[in-house]
């Protein structure tokens, strides 16, 4: 026989995962139904311009959807070989209670409130990069395309930057975990063949994580694509496509944040509205996507 | 107790201490492992048998807090003195473990040519033919041979064990330590590797701890008993098993204690 706590308390959490799902299916409708009005007036074309101007009820979002994926992505590739460091280092390279001390304060960086990461940047991150860094890269590198914006400081790789910032404790810290189930048995395997130190954190360790590693991806990337208050704060907010990695610009998110205060024209608001659904497409595609690769790496 | 008696030895060691962050766990042993011959490590549980047989590959000091002294010598050179790299000597002196390890995300083929890859300078042809002659002489060959690229971890227990057999064989190493290899296996499994450790010393040496006085008395030319971290008696094994020199060791081999 069943014991009725047992179905109580079954029941009364079956009921609020299902509140959950009913909310955020509430969410999205209500996202759908404010983007409507922009969906009717703009159409598809809303989706492949990029002009941008509520004065002439003007709404394009290509570019700031460009400038989201390219900052997300850029953001990625900077984090993603530093979150491997960063758990290599606290599971195979220090001593262990070095390592727990290290990877505490590097999840401590998660605990930083966004709008912090966002001052760092303006005092910090955007002066150093607008004179040391990209007066180097324009100077020298400057003849490659995606290094010839003069410096602003503000912009796509500064934002990216500070993201990837925000994102490194996320990865590093499942990547940790991963690492430090891996068995002794499987270490010992390559040092007893002979392996140096390096070859077997190859051979033992990043290997046979190939699939964590993406899995680590997904969550970092999910996290970049959604972030707004730092990226508002460092990007530049320029409403035009990116010339080069430097340029000043706007992500979706940004574009919401900057603008909805002022937006009074019903359709400037459905026309934020329908970025925030376009913003939820591409971070599901890209979830799915990388939730493939990770269910085929399993395999 | 002395090593006097035996013909040739590959491995000499020499007053050999090994600590767990202080805590004595091997206590100052000298044997001599004689060449192409099996040498058996027994005793009671926690006695230090795979902390010193971790000692004649450099694995000991591994361990986070681990340290040794005394000397090793493979044939001849002492493999402690500073500024011998313990990555060659593994290289010289392979070893299979208890839970068999193969690496997982890489093929069966993989797997046995890891070693020669690591070391480099092999060609495909000679690293193709070692890998085969490794999986014959771990009597794998035929069971393999039809789905080398499957994975190294799709292989049952017994199998698994063969193949690091095969992994450490390939790169034909001077000696094989094996620290309690069948003990996760089934009678049969046992039995064939077994037989595959017989015909191991004819290209090798091997060391083998075992808990199983039958298995050491089966395949062992050569039986070191230890106790408590120190090594008691070392002799022939059929010496060791009908008429040991010590009340300690007959009291094991007895079943008295342990
Ligand atoms: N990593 C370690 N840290 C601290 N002490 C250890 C460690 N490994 C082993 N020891 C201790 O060293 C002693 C010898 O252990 P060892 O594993 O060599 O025994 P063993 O003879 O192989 O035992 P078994 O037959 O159970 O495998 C034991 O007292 C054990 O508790
Ligand atoms: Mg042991």
């Amino acid at each position: 026989m069943k014991h009725r706590q047992d179905i109580l308390f079954k029941n009364s959490l079956g009921l609020l995962s299902w509140a959950f799902i009913a909310v955020l299916v509430a969410m999205i409708l209500s996202l759908l139904h404010m983007s409507g009005l922009a969906w009717e007036k703009i159409g598809f074309s809303f989706f492949t311009t990029s002009h941008w101007n509520p004065v002439k009820h003007q709404y394009g979002v290509a570019a700031f959807a460009w400038a989201t994926l390219v900052t997300s992505l850029l953001a990625l590739l900077i984090s993603t070989p530093l979150s491997l460091a960063v758990a290599v280092s606290v599971t195979e390279l220090m001593k262990k209670r070095a390592g727990r001390v290290f990877g505490f304060f590097v999840d401590m960086l998660a605990a930083i409130p966004s709008v912090v990461y966002g001052l760092w940047g303006i005092f910090v991150l955007v002066p150093l990069m607008r004179t040391q860094v990209q007066p180097w890269l324009f100077e020298n590198l400057g003849w490659i395309g995606i290094f010839s914006e003069v410096p602003y400081g503000v912009g796509i790789l500064t934002a990216s930057i500070v993201l990837a910032i925000m994102i490194l404790p996320t990865m590093s810290s499942l990547l940790r975990e991963v690492f430090q189930t891996i068995p002794l048995t499987q270490k010992e395997a390559a040092l007893g063949l002979g392996a140096t130190k390096t070859e077997m954190i190859y051979l033992s360790v990043v290997k046979s994580s190939k699939s964590s590693i993406v899995a680590a991806m997904v969550l970092g990337l999910a996290r970049a694509l959604g972030e707004t208050m730092a990226v508002t704060m460092v990007i530049g907010n320029r409403n035009d496509w990116m010339k080069s990695i430097f340029s000043p610009a706007q992500t979706m998110a940004s574009l919401i944040a900057n603008e909805y205060v002022e937006a009074t024209h019903d359709l400037h608001l459905s026309a934020l509205a329908l970025v925030g659904v376009t913003l939820l497409m591409i971070s599901s595609v890209i979830q799915l996507v990388f939730r493939a690769i990770y269910a085929r790496g399993r395999k | 107790m002395s090593a006097e008696f035996t013909p040739s030895p590959i491995l000499q060691v020499e007053n050999v201490n090994a600590y767990f962050s202080g805590f004595h766990a091997v206590k100052n042993i000298s044997l001599a492992v004689p060449e192409h011959q099996v040498t058996a490590l027994i005793g009671p549980s926690g006695c230090g048998k795979s902390t010193f047989i971790r000692s004649l590959n450099r694995l000991h000091e591994e361990t986070e807090g681990a340290t040794l002294t005394g000397e090793v010598r493979l044939a001849g050179k002492n493999i402690y003195t500073p500024g011998v790299d313990p990555v060659e000597i593994r290289r010289q002196i392979g070893m299979v473990f208890q839970k068999a390890n193969p690496f997982p995300g890489m093929s069966i083929y993989e797997n046995v040519a890891v070693g020669l890859t690591l070391q480099g300078g092999f060609s495909k042809v000679e690293i193709e033919n070692r890998v085969e002659k490794a999986l014959r002489s771990s009597a794998l060959w035929d069971e393999v041979k039809d789905k080398l690229k499957k994975p190294g971890t799709s292989l049952s227990g017994g199998q698994s064990q063969r193949l690091c057999i095969a992994r450490a064989l390939a790169v034909e190493p001077k000696v094989i330590l094996m620290d309690e290899p069948t003990s996760a296996l089934d009678p049969i499994s046992t039995a064939r590797i077994e037989e595959l450790i017989f015909e191991l010393k004819k290209q090798t040496t091997v060391v083998i701890v075992t808990h199983n006085m039958q298995q050491a008395a089966r395949v062992s030319d050569f039986t070191a008993f230890f106790l408590m971290g120190e090594l008691i008696e070392m002799g022939i094994t059929k010496t060791i098993f009908t008429n040991p020199k010590e009340r300690q060791t007959e009291h094991y081999i007895t079943g008295r204690f342990g």
